[in-house]
């Protein structure tokens, strides 16, 4: 196999996804640019005005930027914990979608942790966190897991596009000259030579092992801020292994609903088959029972026990929040189940559309976690104030909230600009494989 | 009149406290001689006096505490009608608006048997305060006299203090207000003023008017004596009225502190509401508003059936 020409004819094939604007893509890119625009007049209007123009006040706190904040890092480090999976185990057919979650893993790591920023009263003073730290806080380790995980995210992405980097520099004739400029500086040289390659494979399975420990670690933390509380609702020692299962339920559903929008989008039906799609729907059948599972322990603990306080939070959920949990906690997990369970159910778009389901099931899920508690406290709320006594997001929350969504939807775009969302070095390690080369580190069995 | 005796009762303790106090040691050797509530006069050394109760306490100097206290309040529930002077004192005190609230007056109803009461609710300065741990900057913190204050330069408004505190003690300033720009006062944690803008605050137990050895507002307001404040290491409270030994009052009366199972170890102590001295439906002549509160209690929705209220 003349792997040059090889690479020539994947650029060839790859770099209208790079450089081909169409008219609908331009569309789509405005109408996302216009929502993330409408999120920051609702942020400069935060500013201004103070919180008080969102709906949280002294009982319920934390609203949907925290659980926007929950949603979107536990979304990170489930790409990073699946990435690492799919990397360190060798699993056969990864190559179409491993760059897809390793870019839902930046991506979101990046939305997240703005969502809560958005959420601190006095952004001025956030270098405070820097100046006088308190090692004994739940939120300094946070930070500290978050930093540290961001750090290793990137340099895991950045690992996985070096080869790619290096085919685009070497076949870039016809591309603008930032470009090439680019691309060269971003391969720092990387002239896939066999040292190379072999030293380049070790680190990055290295990396794929540190980001599922990393993961494992941040999760933990984020899941201890709600249970290291007092709070009934919060105070559950199953929360950290809860909140595990749970980012992973979104994550591959977030994951799902990529592969099925890029597939759709760029007509990759030849990278990423039916066989992905049933893959990763056995992944969230088994993930479904886990987080029906533990959401069941959960619920089912507190109502039998019933101890006063955890009987009032019982009450508030079924009382005031009877749809949303039945939405959150029956049809959010019942509904993949029953779709995915069957063979016969197993198509591209009933299981894109299980993921939705598990998807908005799991936000709806988390807003339950921290809402209701903060609505029913250890000493009942005594106000006259309906906003003190039921919380209820305005629009800037919103606003704030779906340019959150935009932002990662076009940064995800901005990626797939640079690099094909199919890795390049990934089809020609296979086929160097397929024709019986040397190289052995990568073993596929399908495509 | 009592109010007076009670509030010397407390400075003449800080008067005694700085004769034991190490302080004593750098003495200047000048004698003053003053009068001890009991009708004493003794010379003490002039550097023991405080000459400057009222003196600017700075954000650093705020962390350290009185020395050799611990502050303790004990609420006598068999005796609060509800009549609010214990907030609007502590509202007009801490330049508080209308429904912002330090000490919060619930009525509280332990189980379905059960009449309710009246439950003044402030911070509980706990020894084990969550709010303290959890905070990230050190902006919330426990003194050596017992107060938990918070400093609102260091706060950054992440609120996490708020979402541990199992007693809802602390609020949040959702915006700016006209009162932050006074600037009169310098802002000192002890007294809470001025407020800033996406900060927390809460009850700080008015140090700035024990350094004067004087009660805070709440106790020093309430017209029935239900809030006794102290010394735990003087093993002495006083509601203004009467000074009773701190001990005897809880083992007596059967003092209690709220949710003790959740081991924050409150420094706020409660005696059960027994031989009541009003009947409950005195706590209801207040504003409407006020009463509107109270309509989810079981008791209220009767009372409100038979027209009572």
């Amino acid at each position: 196999m003349n792997v040059d020409s090889r690479k020539r004819e994947l650029v060839k094939e790859f770099s209208p996804m790079l450089l081909k604007s169409t008219k609908w893509s331009k569309i789509w890119i405005g109408i996302l640019v216009g929502f993330v625009l409408w999120g920051l007049a609702a942020f400069v209007i935060q500013v201004v005005k103070g919180h008080e123009v969102t709906g949280m006040r002294d009982n319920v706190v934390w609203g949907i930027y925290i659980i926007n904040f929950i949603f979107f890092v536990c979304l990170s480090y489930s790409g990073a914990f699946i990435s690492g999976i799919l990397h360190f185990f060798k699993t056969p057919w990864k190559n179409s979608i491993s760059r897809i979650v390793e870019i839902i893993t930046v991506v979101s790591l990046i939305i997240g942790p703005i969502f809560i920023l958005l959420c601190i009263g006095r952004l001025d003073r956030l270098h405070y966190l820097f100046l006088y730290p308190r090692i004994q806080s739940p939120i300094t380790w946070d930070i500290i897991a978050i930093i540290t995980d961001l750090i290793g995210c990137f340099i895991y992405l950045y690992l996985t596009f070096i080869p790619d980097f290096a085919i685009l520099r070497d076949n870039s004739e016809d591309v603008p000259e930032w470009r090439r400029k680019l691309y060269t500086f971003l391969a720092i040289g990387y002239r896939d030579t066999p040292t190379q390659r072999n030293r380049l494979h070790k680190i990055t399975r290295i990396m794929s092992a540190m980001i599922i420990a990393l993961a494992i670690v941040a999760y933990t933390v984020l899941a201890w801020i709600f249970s290291l509380t007092l709070q009934p609702g919060w105070n559950s020692t199953i929360f950290a292994p809860y909140f595990i299962v749970a980012g992973l339920y979104s994550g591959v559903g977030v994951i799902i609903i990529a592969m099925y929008l890029i597939r759709k989008y760029f007509k990759l039906d030849h990278y990423i088959r039916k066989v992905h799609f049933i893959g990763a729907g056995v992944i969230l059948l088994v993930i479904s029972l886990l987080f029906g599972y533990f959401t069941f322990s959960e619920y089912f603990s507190r109502w039998f026990s019933h101890k006063t306080h955890d009987a009032d939070l019982l009450n508030t959920l079924f009382n005031k929040y009877f749809w949303e949990f039945i939405f959150a906690n029956y049809i959010g997990v019942l509904v993949p189940i029953v779709i995915l369970f069957f063979k016969r159910f197993r198509t591209i778009k009933s299981i894109t559309f299980a993921a939705v389901i598990a998807v908005l099931g799991l936000w709806l899920n988390r807003y339950l976690i921290v809402v209701p508690t903060l609505e029913t406290p250890y000493l009942p709320i005594q106000d006259t104030r309906p906003e003190f006594i039921h919380y209820s997001a305005t629009w800037i929350e919103w606003a704030l909230s779906f340019a959150g969504i935009a932002a990662f939807v076009l940064f995800f775009i901005l990626i797939m600009r640079l690099v094909p969302i199919i890795p390049m070095s990934g089809i020609i390690d296979y086929e160097r494989e397929g024709k019986g080369g040397t190289y052995s580190v990568t073993q596929y069995q399908l495509k | 009149m009592g109010l007076l005796s009670g509030a010397t009762t407390v400075a003449g303790a800080t008067l005694l406290a700085n004769l034991a106090s190490e302080e004593e040691l750098q003495a200047s050797g000048e004698k003053i001689r003053v009068l001890t509530p009991d009708g004493k006069m003794v010379e003490v050394d002039a550097e023991s006096i405080n000459n400057y109760p009222e003196a600017h306490i700075t954000p650093a100097e705020s962390r350290k505490g009185i020395p050799d206290r611990k502050f303790v309040m004990v609420i006598d529930l068999a005796k609060c009608k509800n009549a609010r002077n214990c907030v609007e004192s502590c509202q007009k005190a801490h330049n508080l608006d209308y429904n912002e609230e330090f000490m919060k007056v619930q009525l509280i109803q332990d189980h379905e048997e059960a009449e309710p009461y009246w439950f003044p609710k402030p911070c509980y300065h706990c020894d084990e305060p969550p709010c303290v741990t959890v905070c990230p900057t050190g902006a919330t913190f426990k003194r050596d006299d017992g107060i938990v204050l918070i400093d609102n330069d260091r706060c950054i408004g992440c609120k996490f203090c708020i979402t541990s505190c199992p007693y809802s003690a602390r609020q949040f300033n959702w915006s700016h207000k006209p009162k932050f720009d006074d600037t009169s006062q310098p802002y000192s944690p002890e007294t809470s003023i001025p407020g800033t803008e996406g900060t927390v605050m809460k009850c700080d137990f008015c140090p700035d008017m024990l350094r004067q050895g004087k009660l805070p507002y709440c106790a020093s307001s309430c017209p029935m004596g239900v809030i006794y404040f102290g010394d735990k290491n003087e093993d002495m409270v006083t509601n203004g009225e009467e000074t009773v030994r701190f001990s005897e009052l809880i083992n007596d009366r059967g003092g209690y502190r709220h949710l003790e199972h959740l081991g924050t170890k409150p420094n706020v102590y409660y005696l059960p509401a027994v031989n009541r001295q009003f009947p409950l439906e005195r706590g209801f002549d207040v504003e409407e508003d006020i009463i509107e509160r109270y309509k989810d209690v079981p008791f209220v929705q009767d009372l409100k059936s038979q027209g009572k209220i």
